[in-house]
């Protein structure tokens, strides 16, 4: 299936994962650090995906430094 | 996977609270999650005006969208940090934002304020980019929360930016910043307006999965000046241990506020606030951190653009 992994801009073909899991996990992206959606859909883990998915990884993790101080 | 509520497709897992939801109860849960730290902790009513601080990030344009479907009275606040490309799409996506709603949007200019971006600001006054941002960003959402007569500025921060911002305060030990790290700052000045984040409830992943059900368009690229920064491994380290132990973000941060931090109450600085001589916002030295770096920034570039001591807000 094609995978848009979108912090990285890059497009990879992933083979023989059954689930959204086994997808993260052979590209070995942590599960708390991204949403899967495939045709405006969000997908839980266990969600079943198919050869033929298409499917977009979105970061969620922002950053910069949030220091607590006063002016 | 089933939605707890109506045992439907689940769209969205929270392994921290053991349940999964389908779109519709996601939203539903999202909303009542700021709710209640709206109320738990006393935040602003329906009276109240607030400003909410939008960057064009996720974070920020959720909590303005739950704020107004809540029925809050809430007005959008950007800064424009002077970025190139980057602090264009960051306006124009709040821009939409408040056109398509019909709400009201104020907007500051960095560059226009005090001469130069905040790239340009860390460079001549020798901070990161992220402190000059910080500082300014402080500043200038109290400046225009005053000038326009608002009760509270709301910030976006969630469950992951104060947890990793807990974790970074533990490590270098800093008592005083632990002990002012809150969901909600008090007013304690007449010119120091308070200051709440209604998402420290909620985890960074759930406030993206509701900008995708809600078709919010938000900047999807990171700050670029933000790359690398130290908030972002702490960020990582948090998410390691949560993959294998869900809940512990929450843990961490509020075990923090409930048992630890009201141990600290003594630690709370004592100094005293005043007026800055230069531009008369609140300060505890005698001429405010933004005032000193932009001042040393204009003696650098030999040019005289002292922060406006007039409004330095535009409402479209």
């Amino acid at each position: 299936m094609k995978v848009r992994i979108r912090h990285q801009r890059r497009e990879v073909e992933v083979h023989g994962a059954r689930h959204v899991r086994e997808v993260l996990d052979q590209l070995d992206l942590n599960p708390e650090t991204v949403l899967v959606i495939r045709r405006n859909e969000l997908l839980t883990l266990d969600a079943p995906v198919s050869e033929e998915d298409e499917l977009e990884i979105r970061p969620v993790v922002s950053g910069g430094d949030h220091a607590v101080r006063e002016v | 996977m089933r939605c707890v509520r109506c045992k439907a497709t689940a769209s969205v897992e929270v392994r921290r609270h053991n349940a999964a939801y389908c779109g519709p109860h996601f939203l539903e849960w999202f909303e009542h999650q700021v709710q209640r730290a709206v109320d738990r902790d006393r935040m602003f009513t329906r009276s109240d005006r607030v400003l909410v601080a939008v960057s064009g990030g996720k974070d920020s344009l959720v909590l303005w969208d739950v704020l107004l479907r809540l029925g809050y009275r809430a007005t959008g606040l950007h800064l424009n940090l002077g970025i190139g490309e980057y602090s264009r799409l960051s306006q124009e996506k709040c821009e939409s934002f408040a056109r398509e709603r019909g709400v009201e949007l104020v907007v500051v200019d960095l560059p226009a304020t005090c001469g130069v971006g905040v790239e340009e600001l860390a460079r001549l006054t020798g901070r990161v980019a992220c402190s000059a941002c910080g500082l300014s960003k402080r500043y200038l959402f109290n400046k225009v929360a005053l000038e326009y007569g608002f009760d509270v500025v709301a910030t976006a921060h969630n469950l992951d930016d104060e947890a990793a911002v807990l974790l970074s305060n533990l490590i270098s030990g800093n008592v005083e910043a632990l002990a002012r790290q809150a969901p909600v700052l008090e007013r304690t000045h007449p010119a120091l307006v308070k200051k709440v984040k209604p998402l420290y409830r909620i985890a960074e992943r759930e406030t993206a999965a509701y900008a995708v059900l809600r078709g919010i368009d938000y900047v999807l690229d990171e700050c670029p000046r933000s790359v690398g920064a130290r908030t972002l491994l702490l960020k990582e380290a948090l998410n390691l241990l949560e993959r294998d132990a869900p809940g512990t973000k929450q843990s961490l941060y509020w075990n923090f506020l409930e048992k630890l931090r009201p141990l600290l109450q003594d630690h709370q600085a004592p100094l005293p606030v005043r007026s800055c001589l230069h531009c008369g916002q609140p300060t505890t030295a005698e001429v405010c951190a933004f005032c000193r770096m932009t001042e040393r920034a204009a003696a650098k570039l030999r040019v005289r653009t002292l922060p406006s001591p007039h409004p330095v807000a535009s409402l479209p």
